[in-house]
């Protein structure tokens, strides 16, 4: 009873891996608009960050919408990288991880512009007079004293990749093994009689995953926290 | 040698300054909100100019007539922050190193173990900046502007944030690096004692403007600047050479051009030269040697002029045999005494009153 079942390895799995490459393919997006919302400032810029975050407070079957009109096959964005670069996003998991980047990219975001708008901008002054280009004060300083926001960021994105489902099934399904992570997993076996009970099972891997997601973070954050606060560690 | 030609305007505080500087210890001194850390923001870079030039050694960071606008990083300018902007994530090592990551190739202003030495933070090189004390950080972060090796030295008040022992520890290195390195150093400082123990040339501040430029000394002396330069602090400066140590009584005696001065409580040895701040106000007049007197100090000179001043006191500039003195004294003792330029008369210095923030080495 305490061994999973391949189908529930599948899901486990494929969850795993949409979450993952949901985080690393957001990661520089957020990174860049969280250096745009805290460093610039342009005419717009509040309607701008409006868009930004807007994920946190649509319905995800918005979003999932808004992503099939895009990037399914006939839509303006999903047409073109099929042809000229053979990436298809509808029905795949990377549609499911591409749905789930854009659900993260708002949490990300905003962990990440908190740090930024932290940094010591006098730090930052002091590495360009002793020598170091603009490009180089933003990876030996900037990036640095922002690893806790950014680690932070991630965890937020990954976890709300795990539970991600609203926008992941309108736009790309829930087809086993393909585009099924373990929240349409579980949903699939509420809808059929006597799954009860493996979905009772799944939610509790669930469960656990989330934990270990978060206490695992909690100490990646805390030694980041300890290094760009200067104490000896 | 830095040519500083600039006007500059933010908000309501408008710049407007021109200045050179030679070699040695130039001090910036001023009141707060006098625009001393705005030059140096200007010259490193920092801080945007309306129009203007700044040349560092003939090589320009910044003309407004030509397009001329070098970007900090470009600029080789170390810059010694008030709070020292030490890099919190990274040790004590590679902050030193940072700049010289940046500066390959360029003529090392000086070694890495000779700058270690120099400022004696060797045992701190694998601490994390939290870590450290004030007077710590400043030490390193001296190091880490003069390893990027820059061709000129920026240091923005380093002691404004430190307690008194701290302050003259910082002051002590300070002094070492003046003698070793051989750019340029610009100090920003409020303090008369700062400037008269470190400083060989000094711009006067006030209000955005530049009152006045020149050697210490000189600037020190000179009457029409004395409301700028602090009436209680203010003094002339004397550079004389220690002739002798009495153990017994505990006073080294100072030889100059224009006599001898007895001061106690002075570490340094016979041959060394200092410099020492006499303030005007602890200086007296006599028209006579006068004799069963505690004062030790009794020098010969003549009145060289009197500050026109309404209040009750005024600042009489004394000629010692080519160096100059001031004295504060009453308007009312000035008119009894009859004292005009060219009068002979005599200055009598309470030995007491020079205590040892008032000298400094030459």
């Amino acid at each position: 009873m305490w061994s999973l079942s391949p189908a529930e390895t599948t899901a486990l799995l494929l969850s795993l891996k949409v979450a993952f490459w949901s985080v690393a393919a957001s990661l520089p997006f957020a990174v860049a608009l969280a250096w745009v919302l805290s460093r610039l400032s342009f005419p717009g810029k509040s309607l701008f960050d409006a868009v930004v975050h807007l994920p946190l407070v649509l319905p995800p079957v918005v979003v999932g919408y808004f992503l099939l009109l895009a990037f399914g096959r006939r839509g303006a964005v999903g047409a073109f990288l099929e042809e000229y670069l053979g990436i298809t996003f509808i029905f795949r998991w990377t549609g499911a991880a591409l749905a789930c980047a854009v659900m993260g990219l708002p949490l990300m975001v905003r962990a990440v512009r908190q740090s930024l708008d932290a940094v010591d901008r006098g730090l930052e002054a002091a590495a360009a007079t002793l020598g170091a280009s603009p490009f180089w004060v933003f990876a030996s300083v900037t990036l640095p004293l922002i690893l806790p926001g950014i680690l932070t960021g991630m965890l937020l994105s990954f976890a709300r990749s795990l539970g991600e489902f609203g926008a992941t099934i309108t736009f790309v399904s829930n087809i086993p093994g393909e585009t099924q992570t373990l929240p349409l997993a579980i949903y699939a076996f509420t809808q059929v009689p006597g799954g009860d009970a493996q979905a009772l099972r799944l939610c509790i891997l669930s469960i656990l995953l989330s934990l270990a997601a978060l206490m695992a973070s909690e100490v990646l954050v805390r030694r980041a926290t300890v290094r760009a606060a200067g104490r000896d560690a | 040698m830095l040519e500083f030609d600039v006007r500059c305007r933010v908000g309501s505080f408008a710049l407007d300054a021109t200045f050179a500087t030679g070699s040695g210890v130039t001090a910036l001194f001023g009141r707060s909100g006098a625009g001393k850390s705005t030059v140096l923001n200007l010259i490193a870079g920092l801080a945007r100019p309306q129009s203007g030039r700044i040349t560092v050694e003939k090589r320009t960071l910044y003309d407004s007539a030509a397009g001329i606008a070098l970007p900090p990083h470009a600029r080789r300018v170390g810059y010694v922050f008030q709070e020292g902007r030490l890099l919190p994530h990274l040790t004590v090592r590679h902050n030193l190193t940072y700049g010289r990551f940046f500066a390959n190739g360029r003529n090392a202003v000086l070694g890495f173990d000779q700058a270690i030495e120099l400022l004696g933070i060797g045992h701190l090189l694998e601490r994390r900046p939290g870590a450290l004390s004030g007077g710590e950080k400043q030490r390193v972060a001296i190091g880490r502007a003069l390893l990027a090796n820059p061709e000129v030295l920026l240091l923005d008040e380093p002691l404004a944030s430190l307690d008194a022992p701290r302050k003259a520890e910082i002051l002590y290195y300070v002094e070492r690096l003046r003698d070793e390195v051989r750019i340029p150093i610009v100090y920003v400082s409020h303090s008369l004692d700062e400037v008269v123990r470190l400083a060989n040339s000094m711009v006067l501040m006030s209000e955005g403007r530049v009152l006045g430029t020149g050697d210490v000394r000189e600037m020190m002396s000179r009457v029409e600047l004395r409301p700028y330069l602090g009436r209680h602090e203010g003094g002339a400066v004397i550079e004389a050479r220690v002739a002798g140590q009495d153990l017994e009584s505990g006073l080294a005696r100072l030889e100059f051009g224009g006599g001898a001065l007895e001061i106690p409580d002075v570490e340094a040895l016979p041959g060394e030269q200092l410099r020492v701040r006499v303030r005007a106000r602890d200086v007296s007049i006599a028209l006579s040697r006068p004799s069963g007197l505690s004062i030790r100090n009794v020098l010969a000179g003549t009145v060289v002029e009197l500050a026109d001043d309404q209040g009750s006191s005024l600042d009489v500039r004394l000629d010692l045999h080519g160096t100059a003195l001031l004295a504060r004294i009453t308007r009312k003792s000035a008119s009894d005494l009859g004292l005009r330029p060219g009068l002979p008369v005599f200055a009598l210095i309470k030995a007491v009153s020079i205590d040892r923030r008032s000298v400094g080495y030459a």
